[in-house]
C-alpha cells in the first residue's frame, strides 16, 4: 500500500455541497475536542506532530502559532493560502472542490488555539468552481455554528471571508497576498517584520496552506505523537503529490513521506507513456530542480529536498520524457518567472530578461564559455540575492541543471555556429 | 548591547541595530542604492547585501537588524560578485550616457559602478527609451534613467503626504511614474521637488535654467542682476565639500560677481518687506474681523498645494507676494526707475533653494508690466553650485564681498525664513513691537523652533492672548487645514513650509539632504540671526527709506499693486 489515505480519505464519498455528509463522516468532531482543551495544549499536541507546512517552505507549524498567540493586539488574522499558482501544482485545488470543510476546520482550531479573530481564505482567481464550493461551505458552517459569534457555545468568535486572486502568480507569496487582500498592488514586503508581528493592515497574522490547515483535525483526533510515526523522523504525516508530465495516470495522490519518486512515478502513475523513456524530472513545480533518471530511488522528505536549496515541498512531480529539449524546457521557465515577477527587487526584475536572452544562446547554439560563465554567476546571484521565494526560487531548477546536465550545456558551446 | 562579528572583528554594538549602521559604527561602509535616511526601508535594490553565516542566501544590511553572535562579512568575493553582478543588471537598463548626463560626479550609481570596478558590463542593453516629461518649468523626468529605487514615491506619499509617484506595472515593466498621467503636471503635483533631492540617479532632476542665465551674463545690452535667497548662505559650502554653515556667504556673493552679474542683491532684503506687510495685514484682519486664521504664502509649493487641494479656503491665504517675487517686481520698477533703466532691459536671477519657485516665477500673476516676467530665471542651489565649477571659479579660495544695495541691508529676522518656523518668529518680533508698543524682552520664540512637524505657540498682543502654529510639510500642513475647515482651528496665524525644516531642507538644496544635515544648517541659520547687529524687520533702515520713497505705506495703494497677489483654484498645473 504505497498510497495512505488521510486527507483524501473522504474524496468521493462526501458531497462536497452538503456539510451534513461531512458530519456523519466524522467532521468538526475535532473542531468539539479542541474547544475543549487548553490552548496550550493544542499548539503542544502541533508541536509533538512535527507537522511542517505544506505550501512550499515547510517551516514547522506551531512555532507560527505560537508567534501569533504571543502577540498583544485587539484583531488578529488567519489566512489560509489557496493561491496555488504554480505550474504542476493542483493539490490544493482538489482539497478544496473533494472535502472542502477539511480545510475550514483545521482553521477554526488554528484560530480558536492562537488567539485569532478573523481569517480568509484566499483561492486563485481561475479556480471558479473550488471558489463557489468554498462560498457554501463557510455560508453552512456559519449556519450550523461552527463559525461566527460564540462557536458552538465555547465563546469563542471567529468568521472567515472568502476572497479570490488577482491571477498573479507571486501573490501567492505570504506578504504579497496580504497586500493583495488590503488592496493593494500585490508586491511583496521586506522582512522582517514577519506577518506574525506586523501582517494584515499592520496586525499579527498567521498565514498557512490549505493542506496545512487540513492536517489539524487529524492531529487533534489521533494525538500529535501518533500523527508523529506517519512517514519519516523529519517529515511526518503524509503528503497530497500532484503528478503530471509524461505520465500515464496524472493526478492528486496522498503518500507517507519516506516513498520514492519512483514509487510513485512507476508504482502509481503507471510509468511514461508510450515506453518512451524519462528523461528528467521537475521536483515542486516550475520553481523546483530537474533531476535526472537515476536520481529517482530519492525519497520524498523535506531535508532531502533542502539538498537542493529548494522549497520542493508543494509536492508537484512533473515527468518529461526523451523528446524534451533542456533549454527549451529552461526557457520555458525562465519566461513564466520573468512574466510572473513583480518587479520590486533588482536581481529578479532585472535578471530574468538576461537569464531568457542567454538560454536563448545556447538553445540556438550560439554560446560561449563565456555565456555559461555569466549565466551561472547570474542564476547564483539572484537565487542569493533577490527579495522574496520568486527570485530566490526562480533559478533554482536552472542551477541544478547546471549541475546534472552540465554535459549539454558544453555540447551546445562546441556545437556553436557549425550546425 | 549585542556581541557581532564584522569581517573577523568582534565587536559590541546596540541591541536592534541595522547590520548597515552597526558597519558604519566600526569604520565599514556598505554600499547602497534604495537605502536613503528618513525614509521607509524599500530594500529592493539588493546592492548592500552582505554575508551571514548559517543564511544560505544573501542579507541586506539596511533590513537587518543584528543578532547576538552573528557573524559578518560584507566584502567576501561572493558578496562583491552579487554587488557587481546586480550594478551590472541596472546598467543595462539604463540609458547610461554618463559625460552627457547632468548627474555626472554626483550620482551614486556611477560612484557605484566605479566603487565597483565595472569596466565592462556582460549584460547587453535592454534598456526601451521612453519619452521625458519636460512639460513643467520645473522638474525634468527621465525615466530612461531611473533604477526603481522607489525613494521619491516614499517621499513624495509618506514624507508630503503628497502621492503624485507610484510604482506602476510589473515585472520588467516596472516604471516609477506620475500615478495617472504620463507628465507631472497631469496630477497634483506641487514641484517642491522633494524627489528630485533624493533620487540617486539622473531620473528626477530639477529643469535646468543655468544655461538662460549665461545666455543673459553673456548678452552686453542686459542688466542682470541676482537675489539670494536666506536659506542658500547655509547650504552652499557643502555644494564644494564643505560643512553646511553661514561663513560662505561673503565668497558666495563674490562668485555672483565672478559669474558676471551687474549687481548682487539679498533676498533677505525683501523678506523684511515680506513681514512688515504681512504682520500689518494679519493685524487688519484681526482688527477689522478679517479671514483667520491667516496662512502664510512665501512657499510656492504649499499655494500650488492650497490652489489644488483646498480651492474654497483661498481667502485664508495672506495675499503677499513670496520675498523672491516682491523682489523681483520691485526690481522691474522702483530699481529700474531709480537706475534709470527699461525694465525690458532688467534679468532678474534668483537664487533659491527650490524647486517650485521656477514654477512660480513663471506664474501670469507675476507680471508686473505684461509679458514680462519680474523673475526672469531661478537657479537652484545645486545649478548655482554647477555655474560656479564649470566656470572655473575656485570657490573655497575667493575673497569675501558684500551684497549690494539698497537690496543689501538685511536683518536676522530674514535670515530665519530659511528655517522652518522662522517666519512666524519675525513676524512676532514685529507685531508684537507694534502692537504692544514697547521693545520685546527676548527675541527668541523658542516654541517654533526645530523639526517637530507641528509645533504651537501663545503670544501676547494688546493684552489679548493669539494662538499660533507652525507646519512643515504638507503633510502637517494638510493636518492643520483641514482644521481649519471643519471650524475648529484655535489659531489665528499658520506659517507653512512644504518642504521638511523649511527652505533649508529644499528640494533645491545640495544632494545629501537628510534629517541630520536640515538640523545643521537650521543650527547655522540661528547663529547667523544671533550676529546680526540687526534682528528685527521693521529696523531694517533701507525697508523704512523704501516706504518713504517709494512704497508709502504698507498695504497702501503701490503695496497692493507691486507686493501683493490674488489665488485662484487650480486643477492641474499645466
Ligand atoms: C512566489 C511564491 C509563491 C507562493 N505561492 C504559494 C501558494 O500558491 N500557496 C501557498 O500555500 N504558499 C505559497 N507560497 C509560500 C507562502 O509564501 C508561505 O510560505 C506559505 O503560504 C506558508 O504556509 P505553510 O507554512 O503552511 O506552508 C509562495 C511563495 C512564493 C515565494
Ligand atoms: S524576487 Fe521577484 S517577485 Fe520577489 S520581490 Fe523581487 S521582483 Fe518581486
Ligand atoms: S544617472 Fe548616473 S549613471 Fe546614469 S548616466 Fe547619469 S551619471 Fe551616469
Ligand atoms: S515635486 Fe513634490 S509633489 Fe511633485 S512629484 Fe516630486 S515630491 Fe511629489
Ligand atoms: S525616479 Fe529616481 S528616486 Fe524615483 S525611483 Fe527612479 S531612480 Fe529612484
Ligand atoms: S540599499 Fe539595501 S537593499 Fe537597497
Amino acid at each position: 500500500m504505497l498510497e495512505k489515505k488521510m486527507l483524501t480519505k473522504r474524496f468521493g464519498i462526501v458531497n462536497p455541497l452538503s456539510i451534513k455528509d461531512y458530519i456523519d463522516n466524522g467532521g468538526y468532531i475535532s473542531l468539539r475536542k479542541a474547544l475543549t482543551m487548553e490552548k496550550i495544549t493544542i499548539i503542544d499536541e502541533i508541536e509533538n506532530s512535527k507537522l511542517r507546512g505544506r505550501g512550499g517552505a515547510g517551516f514547522p507549524v506551531h512555532i507560527k502559532m505560537l508567534s501569533l498567540a504571543k502577540e498583544v493586539s485587539d484583531v488578529k488574522y488567519l489566512v489560509n493560502n489557496a493561491d496555488e499558482g504554480e505550474p504542476g501544482n493542483f493539490k490544493d485545488r482538489a482539497l478544496l472542490e473533494n472535502d472542502p470543510h477539511l480545510t475550514i476546520e483545521g482553521m477554526i482550531i488554528s484560530a480558536y488555539a492562537s488567539g485569532a479573530t478573523k481569517g480568509y481564505i484566499y483561492i486563485r482567481g481561475e479556480y471558479n468552481r473550488a471558489i463557489s464550493i468554498m462560498k457554501w461551505a463557510v455560508d453552512q458552517a456559519r449556519d450550523m455554528g461552527y463559525l461566527g459569534e460564540n462557536i458552538l457555545d465555547s465563546g469563542f468568535d471567529f468568521d472567515i471571508e472568502v476572497r479570490t486572486g488577482a491571477g498573479a502568480y507571486v501573490v501567492g507569496e505570504e506578504f504579497a497576498l496580504l497586500e493583495s487582500i488590503e488592496g493593494k498592488a500585490g508586491r511583496t514586503r521586506v522582512k522582517p517584520p514577519f506577518p506574525t508581528e506586523r501582517g494584515l493592515f499592520g496586525k499579527p497574522t498567521l498565514i498557512n496552506n490549505v493542506e496545512t490547515f487540513c492536517n489539524l483535525p487529524f492531529i487533534i483526533e489521533m494525538s500529535g505523537k501518533s500523527f508523529a510515526k506517519i512517514g519519516t523522523p523529519s517529515s511526518t504525516g503524509t503528503k497530497l503529490i500532484s503528478l503530471s508530465g509524461n505520465i500515464n495516470n496524472p493526478g492528486v495522490y496522498e503518500v507517507p513521506f519516506g516513498v520514492t519518486l519512483r514509487d510513485v512515478i512507476d508504482t502509481l502513475g503507471g510509468g511514461v507513456p508510450e515506453s518512451r523513456k524519462l528523461k528528467m524530472v521537475q521536483l515542486g513545480g516550475a520553481c523546483g530542480p530537474i533531476i535526472p533518471e537515476f536520481m529517482l530511488d530519492l525519497k520524498i522528505d523535506y531535508d532531502r529536498f533542502e539538498d537542493f536549496e529548494s522549497k520542493t515541498g508543494a509536492g508537484a512531480i512533473i515527468v518529461m520524457d526523451d523528446r524534451h529539449n533542456l533549454f527549451e524546457v529552461l526557457l520555458r521557465i525562465v519566461e513564466f518567472f520573468g512574466h510572473e515577477s513583480c518587479g520590486k527587487c533588482t536581481p529578479c526584475r532585472e535578471g530574468h530578461i538576461q537569464l531568457e536572452y542567454l538560454v536563448k544562446k545556447f538553445l540556438y547554439n550560439e554560446s560561449t564559455p563565456k555565456d555559461l560563465f555569466s549565466l551561472e554567476s547570474l542564476a547564483r546571484v539572484m537565487h542569493q540575492t533577490s527579495l522574496c521565494g520568486l527570485g530566490q526560487s526562480s533559478p533554482i531548477s536552472l542551477i541544478s541543471t547546471l549541475g546534472y546536465f552540465r554535459d549539454e550545456y558544453h555540447n551546445r558551446i562546441e556545437f556553436a555556429g557549425k550546425e | 548591547m549585542v556581541k557581532i562579528k564584522i569581517n573577523n572583528k568582534e565587536v559590541n554594538v546596540k541591541t536592534n541595530t541595522t547590520i548597515l549602521d552597526a558597519a558604519k559604527e566600526n569604520g565599514i561602509d556598505v554600499p547602497t542604492l534604495c537605502y536613503y535616511p528618513d525614509l521607509h526601508i524599500n530594500s529592493d535594490c539588493r546592492i548592500c547585501s552582505v554575508e551571514v553565516e548559517g543564511s544560505k542566501n544573501l542579507l541586506t544590511a539596511c533590513s537587518t537588524p543584528v543578532k547576538e553572535g552573528m557573524v559578518i562579512r560584507t566584502n567576501s568575493s561572493k558578496v562583491l560578485n552579487a554587488r557587481k553582478t546586480i550594478t551590472e543588471l541596472i546598467l543595462a537598463n539604463h540609458d547610461t550616457n554618463c559625460t552627457a548626463c547632468v548627474k555626472n560626479m554626483k550620482c551614486e550609481l556611477q560612484s557605484l559602478a566605479n566603487q565597483l570596478g565595472i569596466d565592462e558590463n556582460r549584460f547587453p542593453s535592454v534598456l526601451k527609451q521612453q519619452d521625458v516629461d519636460d512639460q513643467n518649468p520645473s522638474i525634468y523626468r527621465n525615466p530612461n534613467r531611473c533604477i526603481k529605487c522607489g525613494r521619491c514615491v516614499d517621499v513624495c506619499k509618506d514624507v508630503e503626504g503628497t502621492h503624485v509617484l507610484e510604482t506602476m506595472f510589473r515585472g520588467h515593466d516596472v516604471q516609477v511614474t506620475p500615478k495617472y498621467g504620463k507628465f507631472l503636471s497631469d496630477e497634483d503635483c506641487t514641484f517642491c521637488g522633494q524627489c528630485s533631492s533624493v533620487c540617486p540617479v539622473a531620473a528626477i532632476t530639477e529643469k535646468d535654467d543655468s544655461i538662460r542665465v549665461l545666455d543673459a551674463l553673456n548678452n552686453p545690452d542686459i542688466h542682470v542682476i541676482v537675489q539670494v535667497a536666506p536659506s542658500i548662505r547655509v547650504s552652499i559650502g557643502e555644494e564644494f565639500g564643505e560643512l553646511s554653515g553661514g561663513e560662505w556667504t561673503g565668497k558666495l556673493v563674490t562668485a555672483l560677481r565672478s559669474l558676471g552679474f551687474d549687481k548682487v542683491f539679498d533676498t533677505d532684503f525683501t523678506a523684511d518687506l515680506t513681514i512688515i506687510e504681512e504682520g500689518h495685514e494679519l493685524l487688519h484682519r484681526v482688527q477689522t474681523g478679517g479671514k483667520l486664521p491667516m496662512m502664510t504664502s512665501c512657499c510656492p509649493g504649499w499655494i500650488n498645494y492650497a490652489e489644488q487641494k483646498y480651492p474654497e479656503m483661498l481667502e485664508h491665504l495672506s495675499t503677499c507676494k513670496s520675498p523672491q517675487q516682491m523682489f523681483g517686481s520691485l526690481a522691474k520698477t522702483y530699481y529700474a526707475q531709480s537706475e534709470k533703466l527699461d525694465p525690458k532691459n532688467v534679468y532678474v536671477v534668483s537664487i533659491m533653494p527650490c524647486t517650485a519657485k521656477k514654477y512660480e516665477a513663471a506664474r501670469e500673476e507675476m507680471q508686473v508690466h505684461e509679458n514680462i516676467p519680474d523673475v526672469d530665471a531661478v537657479l537652484t542651489t545645486r545649478e548655482l553650485g554647477k555655474m560656479i565649477r564649470q566656470m572655473g571659479i575656485n570657490f573655497k579660495e575667493l575673497p569675501n564681498d558684500e551684497f549690494d544695495n539698497p537690496f543689501g541691508i538685511t536683518t536676522g529676522a530674514a535670515a530665519i525664513f530659511g528655517a522652518t518656523g522662522g517666519v512666524m518668529e519675525a513676524a512676532l518680533r514685529t507685531v508684537s513691537e507694534v502692537v504692544n508698543k514697547e521693545p520685546l524682552e527676548s527675541l527668541d520664540f523658542k516654541d517654533v523652533r526645530g523639526m517637530q512637524g507641528i509645533k504651537e505657540a501663545e503670544v501676547e498682543l494688546g493684552g489679548a492672548k493669539v494662538r499660533v502654529a507652525v507646519a512643515h510639510t504638507l503633510k502637517h500642513a494638510k493636518q492643520l487645514t483641514d482644521q481649519i475647515k471643519e471650524g475648529t482651528s484655535p489659531y489665528a496665524f499658520i506659517e507653512v513650509m512644504t518642504c521638511p525644516g523649511g527652505c533649508i531642507g529644499g528640494g533645491g538644496q545640495p544632494y545629501g539632504t537628510t534629517n541630520e544635515k536640515r538640523q545643521e544648517r537650521i543650527n547655522a541659520t540661528y547663529q547667523l540671526d544671533s550676529e546680526m547687529p540687526l534682528r528685527k524687520s521693521h529696523e531694517n533702515p533701507y525697508i523704512t527709506e523704501i516706504y518713504e520713497k517709494f512704497l508709502k505705506e504698507p498695504l497702501g495703494e503701490l503695496s497692493h499693486t507691486y507686493l501683493h497677489t490674488h489665488y485662484k483654484p487650480r486643477g492641474k498645473l499645466k
